[in-house]
């Protein structure tokens, strides 16, 4: 039970930039376009905030928070070049996002020595200060879990959940950009305008790849490594299939990915799982993942145009 | 602009602007592009053009990085000719290196046949691979993309897992070396090469090029996996056996990839290897494979250009220029490669759009 007390806020910290990232790629699959970048999208968040987080430690306490805006917009101007891509040259989306997740390894290091000299940034010493709720953290079982010493992207991760509910389903914009998704030649009948939607769709996931980038990087790691994401983005995707393209869904999966992460570092003081090598864990999500595809193949739950070169003369 | 030509343009723009984005990359941040291009120069010719000193060193490195995306690049390019996306090569190599350390280590063989085990094994494990993605594909529809992509994770682990629980690494970071009888690596080869890691995974490397263009351009075979990449419903119309196709490619695709996995387990190195992180070899294929135009004479041109990259790295980070560079370059060439299609399609479209409308102007 204390095991299990201890274990649930590390899978909160693993799960958060999971959960954020996999909002943004729902984001941009409900638009239409498919977004594979996300693993690079948050390389660049990462290094974004990890670099200004250095630079700016010596000045100012707020130094993770300006980090983590930095990579939110890193991520916002990175994604640009997969919007570009795929919405104005119609390029083929996973090409174009294959081509994004190799710039990212290459470009941040690339800056790492041009501004660091060496392969990764210089180690920040605080990166993002644990919060504690004052008076609920003290409540016993509940404070502790949810209230003391809680990694913020955690809070920053159910917050996106339910605002992303709200605005792809209950917003004027939400029905356009799901539209997009969906049947875009219907949409442009109606009016919309599906390039721009399908920017903003994909802009949104840079941002909050960018975020979950930072995030992870300021709550997992004392500096950037090109090692630093090691395929979370990818795991994202699994979370977003896994949850079936739903913010409720991309929690649920989220958090039983993290739990999956923080339970390799547990196994060894739980009887039952300390025979089970460490690898199977870190497989765990990708195999999960693979198993839901099947389960789900033959049901139409992604959004349909997803991935699909805008043809506007297509019936 | 006819569709044989537009296939060489394509690449050839996009390498020039991959290159003219690096030396601006480079300009920008303070570096001199001339190093970069004098260490790729070197890398390939073994001239230092200093002192015009000669090591055939360079040389052979540069082979030996080109061997294995030459194979990952015929993996994704075979794909490609069936409408398939293959990301998994990376995971398929894993698979060809698993089974290879596992035949090298533990079959007792004599010299010759001992290596050629190793490669079918190889092959076979990594077709293995393939073929799980491909039949699902074909079965229950499942995306190819993101499917490999989870494979290529689980492979990776399983990898790591191997090398320690099964292969007994003492380390847990390399297994014991193999018996000389199951490697590619000669003596003879390395002193021609003043000592570099080049070895007879060249011959298999070109055995497997010809193999990709004869299945694909000469055999009824290669016709019908041509016919269901461009257009599925026809080619099942037509009476090809479609899913068959989709399986038989993923299985071939995940063979040539597996088979890189051996010649760098048995090739470029003698042992097993645990590994900290994906090492690329399936994501550089892909930039092979769309560079060199999914056809087999181009894969194999686009693999040395890229192996050149790779070749030229440690150079490029001894002259002050930043390694990464060269993915940086090669990201920006996939890019515009996968921009040009989009080009070339408003190009057509924008040509249609002028014949409506001089049709128009005839009917007034």
């Amino acid at each position: 039970m204390n095991i299990l007390l201890t274990m649930i806020p590390i899978a909160f910290v693993y799960a958060s930039p999971i959960i954020i990232a996999a909002l943004g790629g729902m984001f941009s699959e409900r638009s239409g376009i498919v977004n594979i970048a996300l693993e690079g999208i948050m390389m660049v968040g990462a290094f974004a905030a990890a670099a200004v987080t250095v630079i700016l430690e010596p000045i100012t306490p707020a130094a993770g928070y300006i980090g983590i805006l930095a990579g939110v917009a890193a991520g916002m101007i990175f994604s640009l070049l997969h919007a570009f891509a795929s919405v104005n040259l119609k390029a083929d989306q996973v090409i174009s996002g294959t081509a994004l997740n190799i710039l990212a390894g290459g470009l941040t290091v690339y800056l790492c020595q041009i501004f660091f000299k060496q392969q990764r940034t210089m180690a920040f010493t605080t990166g993002l200060v644990k919060l504690s709720v004052p008076g609920l953290a003290d409540v016993p079982i509940i404070g502790p879990l949810f209230f003391k010493d809680v990694s913020p992207p955690f809070y920053a991760a159910l917050v996106f959940v339910i605002l992303a509910w709200f605005v792809v389903y209950k917003t004027p914009f939400g029905l356009r950009l799901r539209s997009c998704g969906e049947h875009p030649q219907a949409a442009a009948s109606m009016g919309i305008k599906v390039a721009r939607m399908r920017y903003a769709g994909v802009v949104i996931s840079g941002a909050l790849a960018g975020l979950a980038g930072g995030a992870m990087v300021l709550t997992q790691d004392i500096q950037y490594t090109v090692a630093s994401v090691h395929g979370t983005g990818f795991i994202a995707l699994g979370c977003l299939i896994f949850g079936k393209w739903n913010p409720f869904g991309v929690l649920g999966a989220g958090l039983f990915f993290g739990f999956a992460q923080a339970s390799s570092i547990y196994a060894k003081d739980i009887p039952f799982l300390k025979a089970v090598p460490l690898e199977v864990f870190y497989m765990l999500p990708y195999v999960l993942t693979a198993i839901a595809l099947v389960v789900f193949s033959g049901k139409s739950v992604g959004p349909k145009a997803a991935g699909e070169i805008y043809d506007t003369g297509k019936r | 602009m006819t569709k044989k030509s537009a296939s060489l343009i394509i690449p050839l723009v996009s390498i020039l602007l991959g290159f003219a984005l690096g030396a601006i990359v480079l300009v920008a941040t303070g570096r001199n592009p001339v190093s970069m291009f004098l260490a790729l120069f070197q890398g390939v010719t073994g001239f230092t053009t200093k002192t015009g000193a000669f090591n055939p060193r360079y040389v052979g490195e540069f082979i030996i990085q080109s061997m294995p995306i030459i194979l990952t690049g015929l993996s994704v390019g075979f794909a490609f000719r069936v409408g398939l996306f293959n990301i998994g090569a990376e995971g398929q190599v894993l698979a060809g290196s698993m089974a290879a350390i596992a035949v090298g280590l533990w079959v007792k063989a004599p010299p010759g046949l001992h290596v050629v085990l190793v490669l079918l094994a190889a092959m076979a494990a990594g077709g293995l691979w393939g073929a799980i993605p491909g039949w699902l594909k074909a079965r229950f529809n499942v995306h190819e993309v993101v499917m490999t992509i989870m494979m290529n994770y689980v492979a990776f682990n399983l990898n790591n897992l191997l090398i320690v629980e099964v292969f007994k690494s003492a380390d847990r970071v390399k297994t014991a070396n193999f018996p000389a009888s199951a490697l590619l690596r000669d003596p003879a080869l390395a002193a021609l090469t003043n000592g570099s890691r080049f070895n007879w995974g060249f011959v298999p490397v070109i055995l497997a090029v010809v193999a990709f263009w004869f299945v694909i351009e000469k055999t009824t075979f290669g016709y019908s996996l041509r016919a269901v990449g461009f257009n599925k419903d026809a080619a099942k119309y037509a009476g090809m056996k479609v899913n068959r196709n989709i399986v038989m490619s993923m299985i071939i695709a995940g063979a040539f990839a597996g088979l890189a996995g051996a010649v760098l387990t048995v090739g470029t190195f003698n042992y097993g290897r645990a590994l900290p992180a994906m090492e690329g070899y399936g994501m550089d294929g892909i930039a092979v494979a769309l560079v060199g135009g999914n056809a087999a004479i181009g894969i194999f041109l686009s693999g040395l250009l890229f192996g050149m990259l790779k070749a030229a790295q440690p150079l490029m980070q001894s002259q002050g220029i930043p390694k990464d560079i060269a993915s940086i370059i090669q990201a920006a060439i996939v890019l515009f490669v996968a921009m040009k299609h989009g080009i070339d399609f408003l190009l057509r479209h924008l040509a249609r759009k002028k014949a409506t409308q001089s049709v128009e102007e005839a009917g007034t």
